[in-house]
């Protein structure tokens, strides 16, 4: 099976793959991983404080974005609204879906987190007359955060497979680019396996960096 | 005097826990609060720091007169800037040392200098003999070290007085003895502590003034020592009976 011709394909499309998982796969990800956060902590602070209306949307928001497929809401964006006059670029079209997807999870997370919080520390910071704002940034949020940190970890190595959906968008990330090498070589097996191992690898690179940031958290317990 | 409430009400769902408390405390005065569970004796603090909104009330603090209901959020910052509040739980923050739990406030609350926060910090720590453990987490510390930090976050900004929510109730006897002799500590500097307690002996020792409170009103109110000596109504007797053994 592995011929000669075989070993050559795999060794030629090697960085013809890895640079699209560097160049786009990797920005793609970490792009739409830190706008997912800013809206997961907007969502979850405007559930945790029970602001009636800010509420209801927030839940909806939240009730929309996890009951339908991420692939649909993909198409919806880059294929759907141009019917309506808004066309946006593969690219961002998949960073605006994948921030929006992820921010509906981690804000359910980051939520679940706040509410693990002991709220005692609230009506103590209110006590030494700290505003809620100034307790939430400086003493709630921080803990909250710390405790979801596996769960958002778990979110961005999930995240970074999910990205490969993009292809369905003609974004050419890291399974785009397999696949155009499959159209030319017809070696899908190897090819496949081949991406796989690379996915494998950015994912192992952040469990490591999870374990270390666990590590370089801080020595408090909640 | 510094502070007094009158007529203070608060039902929760339909069920009264406070039914027209008075309730005044002059400078330098030491008061402890009696009463059982469920009497309202918390309730009445947290009302009295604005913790729990109460229904009704009247409260006289400083020279100012403010409705304990419809109490502003700006009125309820400047009174609790110049109060300290301590817990049963401690609740102390949790990501901050124990010197960053007491610098916390006054950087961030009264914005100062954070050299001069840290300066009273260590001082307020060292007053309640937790200067060795000032870089420690809350997770590192006892019960009795945590509330001693607790008490030192409290009185670190110099409050005119300082409300005590059962300090002791979640402490086993010997921890619960460190947090009280720093309590007397305090009471015999002269600070005025309002104390929620079911410690008996703090309550007839360091306190001038007793208050007992059952059923949602107080029973009955006087200087310490007659309150323990003689009291005057039958309940408080069966009461006091009762704590003795």
């Amino acid at each position: 099976m592995l011929s000669e011709r075989v070993i050559g394909i795999l060794a030629d499309s090697f960085l013809k793959i890895l640079i699209p998982g560097l160049t786009v796969t990797i920005p793609l990800t970490v792009i739409s991983f830190a706008l997912a956060m800013v809206i997961a902590i907007a969502v979850a602070l405007i559930q945790f404080a029970k602001v009636r209306i800010l509420k209801d949307i927030a839940r909806f928001y939240v009730w929309v974005i996890r009951g339908t497929p991420l692939l649909v809401q993909l198409f919806v964006v880059f294929y759907g609204l141009p019917n309506i006059g808004i066309l946006i670029d593969p690219f961002p079209a998949a960073v605006i879906v994948f921030a929006i997807n992820e921010g509906a999870y981690c804000a359910e997370t980051i939520r679940a987190g706040l509410e693990a919080v002991p709220y005692g520390q609230m009506e103590a910071g209110e006590c030494v007359g700290m505003s809620y704002m100034q307790i939430m940034r400086r003493i709630l949020l921080p803990q909250a955060l710390r405790i979801s940190f596996p769960t958002l970890a778990n979110s961005i190595i999930s995240m970074t497979k999910d990205t490969s959906l993009a292809a369905n968008i003609t974004v050419t990330e890291m399974f785009m680019a397999t696949q155009r090498i499959v159209a030319r070589t017809y070696e899908p097996l190897l090819l496949y396996i081949e991406v796989g191992i690379i996915y494998l690898v950015f994912c192992t690179v952040l469990t490591r960096l999870q374990r270390y940031g666990e590590k370089k958290l801080g020595r408090y317990r909640i | 005097m510094i502070l007094s409430v009158s007529g203070v009400t608060k039902a929760f769902g339909g069920t009264e826990v406070l039914k027209g408390i008075d309730l005044s405390i002059d400078k330098g005065d030491v008061v402890a609060i009696l009463g059982p569970s469920g009497s309202g004796k918390t309730t009445l603090l947290r009302c009295m720091n604005f913790l729990e909104t109460a229904d009704s009330g009247r409260m006289e603090f400083a020279g100012s007169v403010y409705d304990m209901h419809s109490i502003t959020k700006a009125e309820k910052a400047t009174i609790r800037k110049r109060t300290g509040f301590v817990f049963q739980n401690f609740n102390l923050f949790r990501n901050k040392t124990a010197l960053e739990n007491v610098t916390e406030g006054l950087i961030v609350a009264r914005k100062m200098p954070k050299a001069e926060a840290v300066d009273i910090a260590e001082a307020t720590l060292e007053k309640v003999g937790m200067k060795g453990w000032a870089s420690h987490y809350p997770s590192e510390l006892s019960g009795g070290q945590q509330q001693r930090v607790a008490i030192a976050r409290a009185i670190a900004s110099d409050p005119e007085i300082v409300y005590f929510d059962e300090p002791t109730s979640a402490l086993d006897p010997e921890l619960a003895g460190e947090v009280l002799a720093v309590m007397r500590m305090l009471a015999e500097e002269g600070m005025t502590m309002v104390v929620v307690t079911h410690a008996m002996d703090f309550a007839r020792n360091v306190s001038r003034h007793t208050v007992f409170m059952e059923n949602d009103y107080v029973v009955e109110a006087g200087d310490t020592e007659s309150f323990f000596s003689s009291p005057r109504m039958e309940r408080t007797r069966e009461f006091l009976n009762m704590e003795e053994r």
